[in-house]
């Protein structure tokens, strides 16, 4: 299963760090990062997958990627992809 | 493969504009609860609620983590108990509304919608049995939702009934004086009722459904009125493909909602509901979209066609994101659960006949209207004949829920809590139509409904 990560928050040193090595921890693989900086927001949103994670539930991954987020302030969401597909494409 | 900006658009959609998912509502068929002992039949109708929506909530919970939106609401609609407690030769269903209120808090569901009579052209002894026990069930349960259709356009309307509704809407008014007559406010009367309508008060599972079905309703006022922000001033044309183009994309995400409920509840998918619901939140309003659409308030010339144009390209936009819609499909205006159309009542933009004009092109009716306490029964009948005929003449829904607040004047303010929100008392024309409403009797069906 795919699963889009998204990152907001004033920009930072590190924050890809942070959390590709939370994601690496737990074996889950990315697939694709893209980011933009809009006037001083960081602006991230990753494509991964997560049937090469450990054995981490999608509600713990969840709450660990928003843990990590409060950590270093910015906002972290775990969402399915699903919810893009349907809504963007036919 | 999606793009950032997708992925912001979507979260915006939810983080700033409000996009939820008004409700998820599991319809429960009370056919096979049939009993000759109105005891046994209260037991099983719980039993049967309780075991086919033990994890309702529960999923609706995981699917709003899982996809990043939010699921209001999670609840039931049954069979109008008029007809599943048939059997029973019971005087009053009063227990019976007492043991689905148990099911709906057992089961975590904040509203039921059920307790209900099909009396278009008649009533049955179950039928009289319900409606007269309406008043004492909605003021001693709290989840408990009722509806009574008394109109069609293939039946006409049953004029009897209408003038009880009156009378009825009047004594839960007084029962329930202390709370600003809030057992009003779970009372609808209808004509042309569906039978997979998820929203309430006026959900409930028709006899024609299968034996439990998952019906979703979308929401999203916030989402259109932020599109149309970035189409300020221009042509009818671009309006119309604005709304169309959101539509299609809140639509969408209901679609998805409802397919995996679906799929994770092991009950089959029904329906979307398309129609635009808001609440009292700021930002979640369907005045706030007149307004933008260049009106200063909903009420002023332009508003019939404003909303109009709203719930018609709602329509043609969500019809192509999914493959079953039904229930209501068409916008509410809820006035105490609209910030913008509460502010409208208060300055006076807003009238009631301004409403019924609504109703006529797409809004589904006069939706938690407060009136004056003191306005009679037959008055209330009166406003319920003309909304039932605009029904009947037109061929579609159309519903009466208004609150008559005891001991409330003209200008005051009724207050129900949480999403069902405030509502200033507004004026109601008091010529009389007494001896209009006692004539008793039907109307009969009008003449286009002879398509055979």
């Amino acid at each position: 299963m795919k699963a889009i990560i998204t990152v907001l928050g004033h920009d930072q040193v590190g924050i890809i760090g942070k959390v590709c090595s939370y994601l690496s921890e737990q074996g889950i693989n990315i697939l694709d990062i893209s980011q933009t900086i809009i006037q001083g927001y960081f602006n991230m949103m990753m494509i991964v997958d997560l049937s090469t994670g450990k054995d981490i539930k999608f509600e713990a991954l969840g709450e660990g990627l928003d843990e990590l987020g409060r950590g270093i302030g910015v906002s972290v969401r775990l969402q399915h992809e699903d919810i893009f597909n349907t809504m963007h494409r036919i | 493969m999606i793009s950032l900006m997708e992925v912001q658009e979507t979260n915006k959609m939810i983080q700033e504009a409000n996009l939820d998912v008004r409700t998820i509502t599991m319809g429960i068929s009370l056919l096979d609860c049939a009993d000759s002992d109105l005891e046994r039949f209260n037991t099983k109708v719980y039993d049967k609620i309780t075991k086919c929506a033990e994890n309702l909530v529960k999923t609706g919970d995981e699917l709003a983590n899982t996809f990043g939106i939010p699921i209001v609401n999670k609840r039931i609609s049954i069979t109008p108990i008029a007809i599943a407690g048939a059997g029973c030769n019971a005087d009053s269903f009063v227990s019976t509304a007492k043991a689905l209120d148990k099911a709906a808090e057992a089961v975590g569901v904040n509203f039921i919608g059920g307790y209900s009579a099909l009396v278009q052209k008649g009533s049955t002894e179950a039928d009289k049995a319900l409606v007269r026990s309406i008043p004492q069930a909605l003021s001693e349960t709290n989840r408990v939702c009722s509806s009574v259709n008394v109109a069609s356009t293939r039946s006409g309307i049953n004029m009897n009934a209408v003038k009880k509704m009156g009378q009825i809407i009047k004594e839960m008014a007084e029962l329930t004086a202390e709370r600003d007559s809030i057992a009003c406010a779970k009372f609808v009367v209808f004509c042309n009722a569906v039978e997979d309508n998820p929203f309430m008060a006026g959900a409930f599972h028709g006899p024609g459904e299968r034996d439990s079905v998952i019906n979703v309703g979308v929401s999203g006022p916030g989402v259109v009125k932020r599109a149309l922000e970035q189409v300020r001033g221009a042509d009818f044309e671009t309006l119309c493909e604005t709304v169309k183009r959101t539509a299609f994309k809140i639509t969408r995400v209901g679609q998805l909602i409802a397919q995996e409920a679906s799929k994770r509840l092991n009950t089959p998918f029904g329906i979307i509901d398309l129609s635009l619901a808001p609440t009292p939140a700021i930002g979640d309003s369907i005045a706030e979209i007149i307004q933008e659409m260049g009106l200063e308030q909903p009420g002023a010339p332009g508003t019939t066609a404003a909303v109009a144009i709203l719930n018609d390209n709602v329509k043609k936009g969500g019809v192509m994101a999914s493959s079953y819609v039904g229930g209501l499909s068409g916008a509410f205006i809820p006035v105490s659960e609209d910030n913008g159309m509460i502010e409208a009542a208060r300055v006076g933009a807003l009238t009631l006949e301004k409403l019924e004009a609504m109703t006529c092109v797409c809004s589904v009716g006069l939706d938690m209207v407060a009136i004056p306490g003191d306005t009679p029964a037959e008055t209330i009948s009166g406003v319920i004949a003309d909304e039932m005929a605009i029904g009947m003449i037109n061929s579609k829904t159309t519903a009466v829920r208004v609150i008559p607040v005891a001991g409330k004047k003209v200008g005051e303010t009724a207050s129900f809590g949480g999403l069902l929100g405030y509502a200033p008392v507004m004026p109601v024309n008091l010529f009389s139509c007494k001896d209009f409403i006692n004539r008793g009797g039907r109307i009969p069906a009008p003449i286009h409904s002879f398509k055979n």
